[in-house]
């Protein structure tokens, strides 16, 4: 066999732990989504942005008031969670009675406006942002070196996934939550203010992107358009996992972002579309989508 | 086995591990009124579904004329004549009476994949239309916007597009479910009346138009059959009886 | 039945008896002032750009507002369609007509490929799984060689038409594809006018129901699905033929948005609704700078004179008070005028 087939192994391990990271990225939003959307029936277009927006608070803090990335690792999903409850109760609220459409087109409006103004406030260059002193350099495992940012991203955000999981599947909270998404009016009886549940997941779930962006800003280049292509891939991994489960969103993410990982290595070409082919073949395959209910 | 116009044999649907529909055995004779009831959650409704294959059963067998129809479409199943209603009222809301019942003699035309033609085209349908609509007691409405009917003649309505594709087996999910008196006698007359030379399996909770009209009563319970037989002999049947106390249908089942 | 079924039904029942009535003599006003446009000083080619848009939009339409199903992944043959005839009128020196049926046949195949797909799931789904199949069509144009990059095709030629009629001239362009798209909206109106359409409608308001009688509905929904395709490619070649150029900004997913806006802002699941929010929305995109000027001038809030650079953020606001107060559209809520009580 000739030599040059062969991939070096850091190389190889390198793009995986990109690819993992990533796959970090696509589950802590694709649960979000999946969250918004068992409770409110809106597909949140504007996820995307709201990513980006929490990246574009983390620079903006650094960089106008020199708060620095830890801090600006609570307040920016904090705000970004008070920007949703206020989408909420301002937009969103009025739209629960008609079709599912009309929320994706509403968000997709949102999703235009707050990316339109950061436009304007930034144009589309990247911001510069640096990761904090603590994490800078890499570390020697023996067979690879792993930047210690990787690694912080990797374990933040499987820790924030599971945590979620633990709150919704395992908390009686958690039990309010899920018997909403089946019957509010149950749920009502209960003595459960349903609409400030309603009010309160959008911002939770809003929050996890943003806090998903923060995490994302020394990595990836800052800047208003960061959301764009990211909103439509996660589309992706939840057409692929199907909504029905968190645990589901968050093996998708994490399997389909090392696959992308492995992607970049053998056929770098394929790397951007193969989450949308690995989608079409599962469409034709099992159509209800892996953990999708049946029919 | 040749007077069963369905069988269904060994029939189970689970989801996640929860058996909705749990090994049924089922005969439907041809020319019979065949009720199933049972307290809610009894899988009336998944059973209806797997019929018409608008769910896919786990395991077991449909058979439909002598012949197997487990692994056809929803649609090829209505094309043999199996015709389902809705618990909501199967209507198109938005036309009018007449065309709710054309889209259902539309199909024996031919022309449903014509996108060249002319929708005059299906003009010649209307005095077809017109007499099924008379027979339900809708030909005044044939111009009514469908959504603005009452229920109970949105139900006349949708056994009228059922009858104008011709079922040989006609499955009526709860037709009198939320009306009023005058409405359950009138959808009682046109069950009886179209029931001659055609078979009907209905799910339904008001005993008195089960009593009245059904031939056979299957009861289900947790997705198994708990008895089955005349009216008499199943309001007689302890287990029966016992199924349905403490629940509201126990007096209605009472009084007769 | 949900609210939006209600309101996009009962604004396509009343579309037929307007159209009958007043607006033949209204059809007849408009076709003439665009015969005789070109003669009165107005530029052709902008005409003409709103004329394939207007037909983008219809095409859109047939699928959403007459059954029931949100494509939110039709840049991919609006702007696919325009790459492909761009290619072949480029490198191959091809008849116009012989580019534009290359450029439909892309549509209609690229539309039997996405639309099998998408059609396996429903509703909500419909809508992500189209968006995606079409990014990884963006995806796909952005790096095969062909298209150019980020630049795009630019000066594609317009040949000649059948060989021997040459398209140099705006004027000759402007009547070829003002008939083209004349006959193209016609065979819609058709489409949505026959049994087949019938049972399209029947469908949309209730697809279970369109099962339970025998109709095969995914069979169905995968023609209108590519025919809505074609027609889509169809105005994507005409822009292409008419402008000279195919860029990526015609494939990106915002494309997809804007075509839902048009259509959304005109009135679903109206025939004539896509039209006239296709005029709107891109009247609004060429003037919006001078828009922001003028809002400047009589408010004094200086920020307006910015307004030509933000297209996006002024179609997000537009999204917003569409879906949340204005659904039916403007012929929507015009028909409803006009015929109190239905």
């Amino acid at each position: 066999m000739n030599p040059e087939f062969f991939i070096p192994i850091p190389v190889l391990l390198s793009q995986l732990t990109l690819g993992l990271v990533n796959g970090a990225f696509y589950a802590m939003l694709s649960l979000g989504l999946a969250v918004i959307f068992g409770l409110l029936n809106v597909i949140n277009f504007a996820h995307g942005a709201l990513y980006m927006l929490g990246a574009v608070l983390a620079w903006a803090g650094m960089n106008y008031f020199g708060v620095g990335y830890w801090t600006m690792l609570l307040v920016s999903p904090l705000i970004v969670g008070i920007i949703g409850i206020i989408i909420e109760r301002l937009l969103l609220h009025w739209i629960y009675e008609l079709d599912h459409i009309y929320g994706l087109l509403l968000t997709l409006g949102i999703t235009l406006v707050i990316e339109g103004i950061m436009r304007s406030a930034y144009g589309v260059s990247g911001l510069p942002y640096a990761a904090p002193s603590e994490l800078r350099g890499a570390t020697d495992l023996g067979f690879m070196f792993l930047p210690n940012y990787r690694a912080w991203v990797l374990v933040a955000s499987i820790t924030v996934c599971l945590a979620t999981w633990f709150f919704i599947e395992k908390t009686k909270v958690g039990s309010y939550l899920r018997a909403g998404t089946e019957n509010p009016k149950i749920v009502e009886s209960f003595g459960v203010n349903v609409p400030v549940m309603i009010t309160l997941t959008y911002g939770f779930g809003v929050a996890l992107a943003a806090f998903a962006g923060v995490l994302a800003a020394p990595m990836m280049q800052v800047s208003p358009l960061m959301g764009q292509n990211l909103i439509i891939i996660i589309f992706a991994v939840v057409v692929i996992g199907g909504m029905g489960s968190i645990m589901g969103a968050i093996v998708t993410g994490l399997a389909l972002g090392v696959l992308e990982g492995l992607t970049k290595v053998i056929y770098p070409q394929a790397s951007s579309t193969v989450v949308f082919l690995i989608m079409a073949i599962i469409l034709l395959v099992r159509p209800a989508g892996l953990f999708g209910r049946d029919k | 086995m040749s007077s069963n116009l369905l069988s269904v044999e060994g029939l189970t649907k689970e989801f996640n591990g929860f058996c909705a529909v749990d090994n049924v055995n089922l005969k439907v004779e041809k020319g019979s009124i065949h009720a199933l009831i049972g307290p809610n959650g009894a899988g009336k409704s998944t059973l209806f579904n797997l019929l018409t294959k608008f769910l896919d059963p786990s395991s077991g067998k449909i058979i439909f004329n002598g012949q197997d129809i487990t692994r056809e479409q929803p649609s090829q199943i209505a094309k043999r004549g199996i015709i389902r209603s809705f618990q909501i009222s199967a209507v198109f809301p938005n036309m009018t009476v007449l065309e709710n019942v054309r889209i259902a003699l539309q199909r024996k035309l031919g022309t449903s994949y014509h996108l060249w033609k002319s929708v005059s085209t299906l003009n010649t349908l209307n005095k077809e239309a017109m007499d099924i609509l008379d027979s339900v007691g809708l030909a005044e409405f044939s111009d009514t916007i469908t959504v603005n009917l009452s229920y109970g003649r949105k139900r006349a309505l949708e056994i009228a597009t059922t009858l104008a594709v011709n079922p040989v087996l006609m499955l009526l999910d709860e037709p009198t479910q939320g009306m009023g008196h005058e409405d359950i006698d009138r959808v009682k007359e046109l069950i009886k009346r179209v029931s001659a030379g055609r078979t009907i399996l209905m799910v339904e909770h008001n005993m008195s138009l089960v009593a009245s009209l059904a031939d056979t009563i299957t009861v289900l319970q947790r997705g198994s059959i708990l008895a089955e037989g005349s009216y008499s002999e199943v309001a007689k049947d302890p287990q029966v009886i016992e199924a349905y106390m403490g629940n509201a249908h126990v007096e209605v089942l009472g009084e007769h | 039945m949900s609210a939006f079924e209600k309101e996009l039904g009962n604004s396509s029942k009343n579309i037929s008896k307007i159209l009958k009535s007043k607006s033949v003599s209204w059809s007849l006003v408009v076709l003439t002032s665009l015969l005789l446009a070109p003669f009165i000083g107005v530029y052709p080619v902008l005409i003409l750009k709103i004329l394939c848009f207007a037909l983008f939009a219809c095409s859109f339409n047939l699928l959403i507002g007459f059954t029931g199903l949100l494509s939110f992944g039709h840049a991919a043959f609006f702007g696919g369609a325009g790459y492909i005839f761009g290619y072949f009128m480029k490198s191959w020196g091809i008849p116009a007509e012989i580019g534009i049926i290359l450029g439909v046949g892309f549509g209609a195949i690229l539309g039997y490929v996405i639309g099998s797909l998408a059609i396996k799931r429903q509703g909500i789904y419909f809508a992500m799984i189209t968006l995606a199949l079409a990014q990884m069509v963006y995806f796909i144009f952005l790096q095969t060689p062909f298209t150019g990059g980020e630049d795009g095709l630019q000066g594609i030629p317009r040949g000649k038409l059948f060989g021997f009629i040459p398209l140099d001239s705006d004027l000759v362009t402007y009547y070829f594809v003002l008939g083209v798209v004349l006959l193209a909206f016609l065979a819609i109106v058709r489409i949505v006018n026959s049994p087949y359409g019938q049972i399209l409608r029947a469908i949309k308001e209730n697809e279970p129901r369109a099962v339970s009688l025998g109709y095969d509905t995914n069979r169905f929904k995968l023609i209108a699905f590519v025919t809505s395709a074609s027609f889509s490619a169809l105005a994507g070649s005409l822009k292409a033929l008419v402008l000279g150029f195919a860029t990526l900004t015609d494939v990106h997913w915002t494309m997809s948005g804007s075509v839902i806006l048009m259509t959304l802002v005109g009135g679903l699941g109206t025939l004539t609704g896509p039209i006239l929010g296709a005029v709107l929305i891109v009247m609004l995109e060429n003037k919006i700078g001078e828009i922001g000027f003028f809002l400047a001038e009589v408010t004094g809030i200086q920020w307006f004179e910015t307004l030509g650079q933000s297209v996006p953020m002024v179609t997000g606001i537009i999204f917003i008070i569409c879906v949340l107060s204005f659904r039916q559209g403007i012929v929507g809520i015009f028909t409803r005028v006009c015929r109190p009580g239905r």
